[in-house]
């Protein structure tokens, strides 16, 4: 009988500290032997250094640092994420004040170190874990943007069988025709504009040359982070997210084909 | 009025950059060449109904360069013109290129009709990847738009754009601001309300500076002599964001490094994409503009 391991990948905490319990919590009941964070841990939820307990100095995880931690970590004036919709960016930038403002320092300087890849050899794959794209710490890969032909480009060009994104906030996973992968493992910190409170991360399990990824839903305590939010003052439309599994902010990056499910 | 005395301004020193491209992520088809059924005021590649200085691109043509791209590693496609729905075949070339990755469609709006609409919409549904329909707006209202457009143009390309909102499609409204008001929070304020009034509540806009060539040179005035780039200029990271650091323009005549400069003498690299992979001199005034202005094409 061969050998089974296994990993969880997460990344887009966004200051959502339960879903973050919740997630931890699954994957050390199901035996992984370590657990990816592929960074932005700051954003649209409560309390932000309710994050860093939980993700510093537990010798089973690994942090990686996204775009929001090095603006945070580096206390630049707002998250560079580029959007030029006033109703997007008026959201944006409370959210990144608030995370701003309510970080402690010695978290921002942990921020700031972190490092920007992770590279993993399991089974015969070569493994690269990245937060935006390998080649840029805030490219979007959507699944309705990457052809077949540019992620075989990418994973040729950094030299990777299995490659791990996030920052889309939607996950999706697609095997290439010859055979390698690439997982965008979503978000923990808000739903996936998909109508449902639970919120997503992989499950990667490795049994002989053969790794094998699933998305797996998250449940969490969501009524009380949204309690939590109202009670910080942080506004309604993130709540909602919250509560109904909708976006309602930060729609313009995302492509028609993906928004096109959403309610908004 | 005020007149700028322009020999104030230091001429620009020295050669100008040049350019490698990083990777081909953004292939581009001049699909109905110059050919347009408008003549707007602005337009910096002189397009309209007698412009055959760039003429139809073939369907073939079209196939040859996109299963190209495909290979290279494209990430996504861009139709424009003139006027793409011009074309004959257009809907062919737009099936066949969805297959290997994301297309925008940049189009003035006025031919989407019922039907056109109905099948665009249709094709988002069904296609693989992301599909877009650009459609291009310069006023929110009619006399603002149409001194740029053409007469009677507002109404015809907010029925076009309501047409394939009402079919299931979001299109990207792309407004130059040749109204340079348009480009502030309240200009884009009224965008907004404008498109609200349609029935449009969420849309999608999308913010060009004009380019002083083509027919825009006539109308809002040629380049300074100032308005040249220099090597020392450009950093890093101003490099990597000029769009033609990861874009190619096919059209039937050639392959040109970016959409602005395809009537340009000299700006052609080549007959076919495997020929224009080399770096390219930013020795042109408009490149001047992407620089100031950060213009990319892309959606
Ligand atoms: S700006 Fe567009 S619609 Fe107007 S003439 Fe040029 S190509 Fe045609
Ligand atoms: S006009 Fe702009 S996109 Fe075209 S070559 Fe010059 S800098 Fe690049």
């Amino acid at each position: 009988m061969s050998h089974l391991r296994r990993f969880a990948i997460f990344g887009g905490v966004y200051n959502n500290f339960l879903s973050l319990e919740a997630t931890l919590a699954e994957a050390r009941a199901l035996g992984c032997e370590a657990i990816y964070c592929l960074g932005d841990m700051g954003g649209v939820g409560p309390c932000p250094d309710r994050v860093f307990p939980l993700l510093r100095e537990s010798a089973d995880l690994f942090v990686m640092q996204g775009n929001y931690d090095h603006s945070i970590g580096h206390r630049l004036e707002d998250c560079a994420c580029g959007y030029t919709d006033p109703r997007d960016n008026y959201y944006a930038q409370i959210s990144y004040d608030y995370t701003l403002a309510h970080t402690a320092d010695e978290h921002k300087d942990w921020l700031r170190d972190l490092p920007t890849e992770f590279r993993r050899q399991w089974g015969g794959a070569r493994v690269l874990m990245s937060h935006g794209s390998p080649r840029q710490v805030n490219e979007f890969l959507w699944e309705s943007m990457c052809p077949d032909s540019f992620l075989t480009h990418l994973l040729d060009e950094h030299q990777a069988d299995v490659l791990f994104i996030t920052h889309t906030g939607i996950p999706w996973q697609r095997r290439l025709p010859d055979g390698r992968q690439v997982i965008n493992v979503g978000a923990i910190g808000r739903p996936a504009n998909n109508g449902r409170t639970s919120v997503d991360y992989a499950l990667v399990e490795v049994e002989g040359d053969e790794v094998r990824v699933t998305l797996r839903p998250i449940d969490y305590d969501h009524q009380a982070l949204a309690e939590l939010m109202r009670q910080e003052g942080l506004p309604e439309p993130f709540v909602e997210t919250i509560l109904t599994g909708w976006w309602t902010t930060c729609l313009e990056v995302m492509p028609a084909r993906e928004r096109a499910r959403g309610r908004y | 009025m005020i007149d700028i005395d322009f020999s104030a301004q230091p001429l620009p020193e020295g050669p100008a950059p040049e350019l490698a491209l990083s990777h081909l992520d953004t292939l581009w088809l001049q699909v109905t060449g110059t050919l347009c059924n408008l003549a707007c005021r602005h337009c910096f590649i002189s397009c309209g109904p007698k412009n055959e200085s760039h003429p139809f691109m073939a369907l073939d043509e079209v196939r040859r360069a996109v299963e190209t791209g495909a290979a290279m590693g494209v990430k996504e496609y861009y139709f424009t013109g003139g006027e793409p729905f011009m074309h004959p075949e257009i809907r062919e070339m737009i099936a066949l290129t969805l297959e290997h990755g994301p297309l925008s469609v940049l189009t003035n709006g006025v031919l989407i009709d019922e039907e056109l609409a109905a099948w665009l919409a249709d094709t988002f549904e069904r296609a693989r990847y992301n599909f877009d329909v650009r459609v291009s707006l310069d006023g929110t209202t009619a006399r603002e738009n149409d001194a740029i457009r053409g007469r009677h143009t507002f109404e015809k390309i907010l029925a076009g754009a309501v047409r394939l909102h009402r079919a299931g499609l979001n299109p990207v409204f792309t407004v130059t601001t040749c109204h340079a008001e348009l480009a502030e929070s309240a200009g884009r304020q009224r965008f907004f309300e404008l498109l609200a009034e349609r029935g449009i509540t969420r849309p999608r806009l999308k913010f060009l500076a004009p380019f002083k060539i083509g027919r825009e040179e006539r109308r809002g005035g040629a380049y300074a002599p100032y308005e040249r780039l220099t090597e020392d200029a450009l950093d890093e990271e101003a490099r990597r964001s000029l769009q033609c650091s990861s874009c190619r323009m096919v059209t039937a005549k050639g392959v040109y490094p970016c959409p602005i400069l395809i009537e340009e003498e000299g700006a052609r690299m080549g007959d076919r994409l495997e020929d224009a992979l080399a770096p390219i001199r930013l020795d042109h005034p408009a490149c001047y503009t992407c620089f100031v202005e950060g213009v990319t094409c892309r959606t």
